[in-house]
């Protein structure tokens, strides 16, 4: 293809023209901008963007509208995850009143945020539906120690997720009262 | 020379430094802002209310990082180039009248009668520090930066001395100054001769159409393009040339020795600028409010400095405006540019006024 070469005029020839209208384009930016009627750019801290139906944020875990730790530490999630950002630690042999008596509740649940890629695929895997990813985005810590989160911490920021069902609480009813029974 | 004089000229000095030292810091600033602006973006606005405290910020910065040597350099030159850039924009000041007078002093630091041939003299010195940054820095990229710098500063000087040769014909006009001046003017001027910049300001400070920018229009433009080709400003950029040679002459250099060489060039913008509105714009007179004559009290002498620094801004927001709009120059463009065609127009313009001249007479 030959792009042909347009004859300059004389007047376009001493580049002023061009200077000119390149100046009308920087002026039009300048002043769209300073005058605030075209706006790019989020002030971040102080405005912050809603964050979408179904956004994939920090996995935190949640209560029931009873108080109990959804989660019964069967570490589905914490083989699923793709980067070992799980780590559960199971309760020993002995049986706790607190949960029913019935089931284990985990005596440790620690997530490494910096390993964490949000997939969500714990929660998909999770059969109690105890673990959600939530709409937090920006994670801070002064150290690693300090991003990986425990417990207490995943279950403060999960707060309490209604459960239309109570298996559990039926379960330690009915245990309940087969121990009764004897 | 007595003691008092020296004491006078010692306040002015202290005085023009603290005015030229901010407003150094704050064209930074205005550089920031106004690209960000340009680009749809904000730019820095976080140190203080609208960003105006970021030069402390950037200056803290460049104080406490790390001053690194390269252990290949050649130490001597490496440590002087930055002064040398620094120190020729300064002195330029010294001969800039950026007010009429305030107790009775006139406001330039010293009033030489060849204030011009200065003025050129020294801006030709500025070339030393970037020519040596690039020598002594002993790698490849600072090396081209200062070659680069060299040629184009030489070129620009030249075209940029002619330029303004007819202004400096039309204003050495002594029936002009026989007649054509009041009482106030013939004093400010008593013991001054052609060359002296105040000069310059009083051919001008008649009316609008007296200014040096609408009797000398060609003049103007050729030295206003050559002030962007000696202030190593975009779109003449090429000893610096981000993109092509990483930093230019300045790559190896860190720390407050790169900050020298920052400052420098917007030092050297503020010369610049303040010889344009000397030359072209009528000084720090205005031609109507009897603001065109030199100051009898306290308040229009103050009103004379902040009218210069106001003239002195819109050439400064020029600059930053045209480097925000305009790709640099090819190299050999640059060299065409500056030799075959503002050279030509120059003294051709020299002898359109000197034909001129001759008819009127």
């Amino acid at each position: 293809m030959i792009v042909e070469r347009k004859e300059l005029s004389f007047l376009e020839k001493t580049y002023l023209p061009g200077i000119a209208q390149g100046i009308k384009i920087t002026a039009r930016h300048f002043f769209d901008t300073v005058s605030g009627r075209k706006k790019v750019t989020m002030q971040y801290p102080e405005e912050k963007w809603t964050v979408p139906e179904g956004y994939r944020g920090a996995p935190y875990l949640v209560k029931d509208q009873e108080g109990r730790t959804k989660c019964v530490s069967c570490q589905l999630c914490e083989f699923i995850c793709p980067p070992k950002a799980i780590k559960i630690t199971p309760p020993g042999p002995e049986v706790r009143d607190e949960l029913g008596g019935v089931e284990k509740g985990p005596e440790d649940f620690e997530i490494n945020m910096l390993r964490c890629i949000f997939c969500g695929l714990c929660q998909e895997v999770c059969p109690e539906e105890a673990i959600f990813l939530m709409k937090d985005y920006s994670l801070t810590g002064q150290s690693r120690e300090e991003m990986i989160y425990h417990k207490d911490k995943l279950l403060e920021l999960g707060g309490v997720h209604n459960d239309t069902i109570m298996k559990w609480k039926k379960k330690d009813e009915e245990a309940r009262q087969q121990a009764s029974f004897h | 020379m007595t003691l008092q004089d020296i004491l006078i000229a010692t306040a002015k000095i202290v005085a023009f430094v603290g005015l030229v030292l901010p407003m150094i810091a704050y064209s930074v600033v205005a550089e920031r802002r106004i690209s960000a602006a340009i680009q749809d973006r904000i730019g820095p606005n976080r140190v203080g209310p609208f960003g105006l405290l970021q030069p402390l910020a950037d200056g803290l910065k460049f104080l406490l990082k790390e001053d690194f040597t390269p252990n290949y350099v050649r130490k001597a030159y490496f440590w002087m180039a930055p002064a040398l850039t620094m120190i020729p924009s300064f002195v330029v000041f010294a001969v800039i009248p950026f007010g009429s007078s305030l107790f009775g002093e006139k406001m330039v630091i010293a009033d030489l009668n060849v204030g011009i041939l200065f003025t050129f003299a020294i801006v030709s010195l500025s070339v030393y520090g970037i020519v040596l940054a690039g020598y002594a820095s002993n790698s490849k990229y600072p090396f081209l930066g200062g070659i680069r710098s060299s040629a184009q500063m030489i070129s620009y000087e030249i075209a940029m001395g002619m330029s303004v040769i007819p202004v400096f014909m039309l204003t050495s006009d002594p029936q002009f100054y026989a007649t054509g001046l009041s009482e106030a003017w013939t004093t400010f001027l008593a013991g001054t001769a052609d060359l002296n910049l105040s000069r310059i300001i009083a051919y001008q400070s008649g009316s609008l159409f007296d200014w040096m920018i609408f009797k000398q229009p060609l003049a103007f433009l050729i030295f206003l393009v050559a002030a962007f080709a000696e202030t190593n400003r975009l779109p003449f950029d090429l000893p610096e040339s981000e993109t092509e040679l990483v930093a230019g002459y300045h790559t190896e250099y860190s720390s407050m020795k790169f900050a020298l060489f920052f400052l420098g060039e917007y030092a050297a913008m503020i010369a610049a600028s303040a010889l344009m509105v000397v030359l072209f714009l009528g000084g720090w007179t205005l031609p109507f409010w009897g603001l065109d004559e030199p100051a009898s009290n306290l308040f229009t002498g103050l009103l004379h400095i902040a009218i210069f620094i106001g003239k002195l801004g819109i050439f400064m927001v020029f600059f930053i405006w045209i480097r925000w709009t305009l790709p640099r120059f090819r190299y050999d463009q640059l060299m065409n540019l500056g030799w075959k065609r503002f050279l030509p127009l120059a003294l051709a313009n020299i002898i359109v006024t000197a034909v001129w001249l001759w008819f009127r007479s």
